[in-house]
């Protein structure tokens, strides 16, 4: 299916809670709200002309320092779909402020959701609202912070952890 | 001076000349500088020579551990606890610039140099050295092991 028809269907459907479409280069990208994200999702899985049955990546950006983005949204939740049957793509986009950086949960639509979100948890600080077991994933408990985070300092030292007893 | 003292003295001697010729080390190998590890470990440069030819994968059978290649944090309490396993006399051996300094992994995720988590006894910079680095590093280690004055 045509990238610009995917991004007309999620229009159709979800009205004004799609606030911003783009495309580069053969690359569709909506932006949602973010409570009409996890909706959003289930319906390109479920839709049978969308069909995307494959969560590709589920990663984050911290816009803190970026040029041009330094007032907006803080962070962006970002979903890479792709549809094994039909060989089409789709990015979709949730925009969360600093003080309020959670999003509902995908663990329910895609089962890898889960280590992703994991990974985003720890890297990036962004809670996960409903998942099953939200604690790091690459990092160790004792790490303090979030590396990803553009205001983590890039010398901090952690303190060394020692063998477990 | 007594007899003893004499003795004593050329035993130590003797003791530090057949400990420098039997080295049992234990490759810890993490990273790319592995490679390495391994070409100056085979025929082409040849290790044993040096007596070093026989490494052993139990740190109660080695003597000196080579800590080849990025440490992480979450690494640093195996590296730890392995070098905590090793029977005395032991030495330390870092192996290429992450495990002497972090190298240019100035970041979150790695030890600044191993000798945070434990004592190093011969540093060998390079990324990754070359065998000829190697081979350098492991006969300033014999001297140190001959001369005996390794703390215990």
């Amino acid at each position: 299916m045509d990238g610009q028809a995917i991004l007309a269907r999620l229009r159709g459907c979800f009205g004004d809670r799609v606030t911003a479409t783009h495309d580069y280069r053969g690359d569709h990208t909506a932006v949602l709200a973010r409570e009409a994200i996890v909706p959003a999702l289930r319906f390109c899985r479920d839709e049978p002309d969308l069909a995307f049955d494959l969560l590709a990546d589920l990663t984050a950006v911290d816009y803190l320092t970026f040029p041009g983005r330094e007032d907006g949204p803080r962070f962006e939740v970002v979903y890479h779909l792709y549809s094994v049957a039909l060989n089409h793509r789709l990015r979709l986009k949730a925009q969360l402020e600093q003080d309020d950086a959670v999003v509902p949960t995908a663990t329910g639509l895609w089962p890898i959701a889960n280590w992703l979100e994991r990974e985003v948890w720890d890297m990036f600080g962004i809670r996960f609202e409903g998942h099953p077991d939200l604690r790091r994933l690459l990092l160790y408990e004792e790490f303090q912070g979030h590396p990803l985070r553009k205001d983590y300092p890039i010398t901090r030292r952690q303190p060394l952890i020692g063998p477990k007893v | 001076m007594g007899v003893g003292a004499f003795f004593t003295s050329k035993l130590d001697e003797a003791i530090g000349w057949a400990r420098k010729y039997s080295i049992f080390q234990y490759p810890f190998v993490t990273a790319c500088c592995g490679m390495e590890y391994m070409a100056t470990a085979c025929s082409h440069y040849d290790v044993d020579r040096f007596g070093a030819g026989l490494p052993r994968f139990s740190p109660r059978q080695a003597d000196v551990l080579f800590v080849v290649g990025t440490i992480s944090h979450k690494m640093a309490p195996v590296l730890k606890r392995v070098y905590d396993q090793m029977c005395e006399p032991k030495w330390v051996v870092a192996f290429g610039v992450c495990t002497c300094t972090g190298g240019f992994y100035d970041n979150y995720a790695t030890v600044q140099g191993i000798d945070t988590i434990i004592p190093v006894d011969v540093y060998i910079p390079g990324c990754p050295p070359r065998p000829e680095s190697v081979i350098d590093g492991l006969m300033k280690l014999q001297d140190k092991i001959a001369a005996g004055t390794q703390r215990y």
